[in-house]
């Protein structure tokens, strides 16, 4: 599963706003199918570095590929290649739920007759067919989060980007959702997880965390903790975040 | 005195039921939290207890006010932090507090030492737009807005969501000192391990109070003995118990699987020789102590 070339590739990845370098001189790879969790604290510049990785956003210097594209050059290509599902899960309020599915499946690009597909197989197995035609606006948030992230993979990407996929959500459906990431990795799907929930980066294959700007360590959960000499993840976190040097 | 109760409060938005005869008390000087989800009528019933929002029926008073009678003398004295950022982001940091201040009638200098702790963490920011500024001096700025005509009562609707664990941290610290000043403080939050910072809880879900009681207490009820475990292959553990005869509950808690078994007389042995047969490795099974979200989560399920 991790042997062919890494999904994300970067080098010297810097970003800088004037004279503020958001981002600074981050250098990591992602293997193939592994749920890669990306933390820091606010501000740490994890949004600037997620918007290069996705094509939104040009780097100042530097190198990156993403799913084999370059993101100075190929952006729009490395827009058509990923998932994406943000924090507001971006999903059309005034549409219905077979709406926002066709929808997605149309703007990357499906064939009708594969929309029709999906919009099918997707209801039944998120148990939404009998709300197919109800608005957006009117379902229970923990069902927008599910249709979110299987709208963000309709096009069956090599890899996915979560950011904060799981904030508000009750404990339960929390839990479900991780069910759907771990399920999409067994498909050999590469997901990218921004949390702020420290018990869920325990299920990540690797987590990395920024502080200001910079990666700071970088390792399988048990690796980190051993390092750090912590007991959880949250204290990994804490230590990283607050001390502000590196391992 | 109680600084809140609440009777039989009930709220609904057409045929949805948002707030369903919630009955509770705060007590003076208390750090009250509300412990739920998205969609659980946490907002709802902040919005209710600070009169901005009027209930279908029921009865709530807030420092012996009447929230719907007595809304104008209410809102004199309590401070308000809605969840949703809601500062004039063109305005600069000390030009937002000076508003607030103004509308109350009173001035930042008389107040000055009852936020300063806070307002000094952001003062070197204080020509800036509230909109440049980051989450987490964005919620200083709006903790300083809602404390600056010295409110007896503090309302914080979700003040940590999307706030980063060590922002969170210096966050409780923060209303652990004002609590200490006298303030009675009531806040919702969807974290769990939040909740342990409170000094009693309610856990609400679905517009109903499921149960209140100090944090222990609610951990105390789940009443089943509670196992952590691991093994070698996490997610494939949890599936595998989930099809497990003798399950009762299982799910992922960071590092660890919660497990609890329906055989009264279970012994973790047996459990362990079970997944031995299916070729896990590595297996730990050790007792645990129940937190509050085991409990939640116990309740959810039975509901």
């Amino acid at each position: 599963m991790h042997t062919d070339s890494p999904i994300i590739e970067t080098e010297h990845l810097t970003r800088r706003f004037g004279d503020f370098t958001a981002v600074d001189n981050i250098s990591f790879d992602v293997a193939r199918g592994e749920i890669f969790g990306f933390l820091g604290a606010n501000g740490a510049g994890k949004t600037t570095a997620i918007k290069m990785l996705i094509g939104l956003l040009l780097p100042t210097s530097g190198t990156a590929s993403v799913a084999g594209y370059d993101v100075f050059t190929q952006p729009e290509q490395i827009k058509r290649n990923i998932g994406y599902m943000s924090q507001n899960f971006s999903l059309y309020n005034d549409l219905t739920v077979a709406e926002n599915i066709q929808f997605y499946g149309g703007i990357y690009g499906l064939r009708d007759d594969e929309i029709a597909r999906k919009t099918g197989e997707l209801l039944e197995l998120l148990q939404l067919t009998g709300v197919r035609d109800r608005l957006i606006r009117d379902l229970p948030v923990g069902w927008k989060q599910k249709l979110a992230f299987s709208t963000a993979i309709i096009h069956e990407p090599k890899i996915v980007f979560l950011d904060e996929p799981t904030g508000g959500v009750d404990p339960v459906t929390r839990r479900q959702f991780w069910d759907m990431i771990y399920e999409a990795a067994e498909r050999g799907t590469t997901v990218f997880v921004t949390t702020h929930y420290m018990d869920e980066a325990e299920y990540c294959n690797r987590v990395s965390i920024m502080v200001n700007g910079k990666i700071s360590a970088l390792d399988t959960p048990a690796g980190l903790k051993t390092q750090l000499k912590a007991s959880d993840m949250n204290e990994v976190f804490v230590k990283l975040a607050r001390g502000g040097g590196g391992v | 005195m109680n600084a809140v109760t609440a009777q039989n409060l009930t709220k609904a938005y057409g045929s949805e039921t948002a707030l369903n005869a919630l009955n509770f008390e705060v007590r003076e000087g208390e750090l009250f939290g509300f412990i739920g989800p998205d969609g659980a009528g946490k907002t709802s019933l902040f919005r209710i207890l600070t009169s901005l929002l009027l209930p279908d029926s029921g009865q709530a008073k807030v420092l012996g006010l009447d929230v719907v009678a007595d809304y104008r003398e209410l809102r004199r004295w309590y401070g308000y932090m809605p969840g949703k950022f809601s500062l004039y982001q063109d305005l600069s940091v000390e030009e937002n507090l000076h508003f607030f201040a103004d509308i109350f009638g009173t001035s930042v200098e008389e107040n000055y030492d009852s936020i300063k702790d806070i307002y000094r963490q952001i003062e070197p920011f204080r020509t800036r737009r509230a909109a440049d500024l980051s989450g987490g001096m964005k919620q200083k700025l709006a903790l300083c807005c809602a404390l600056i005509h010295r409110p007896r009562i503090l309302f914080l609707d979700e003040p940590t969501t999307g706030v980063d664990a060590v922002s969170r941290v210096e966050f409780w610290d923060m209303l652990k000192r004002l609590q200490a000043n006298g303030l009675t403080i009531i806040v919702s939050t969807p974290y769990m391990e939040e909740a342990s910072q409170c000094d009693r809880i309610a856990l609400l879900d679905g517009g109903t109070i499921l149960e209140t009681d100090t944090p222990e207490g609610v951990s105390k009820r789940f009443d089943h003995p509670l196992y952590a475990m691991k093994a070698d292959r996490q997610y494939q553990l949890l599936k595998a118990l989930r099809m497990y005869a003798f399950t009762r509950s299982v799910y992922s808690f960071g590092e660890y699987l919660h497990y609890t078994d329906i055989r009264s007389d279970f012994r973790p042995e047996w459990l362990r020789e079970d997944l031995a047969m299916l070729e896990f490795d590595q297996i730990e099974i050790k007792p645990v102590a129940p937190g509050v979200e085991d409990r939640l989560m116990e309740l959810m399920e039975a509901g």
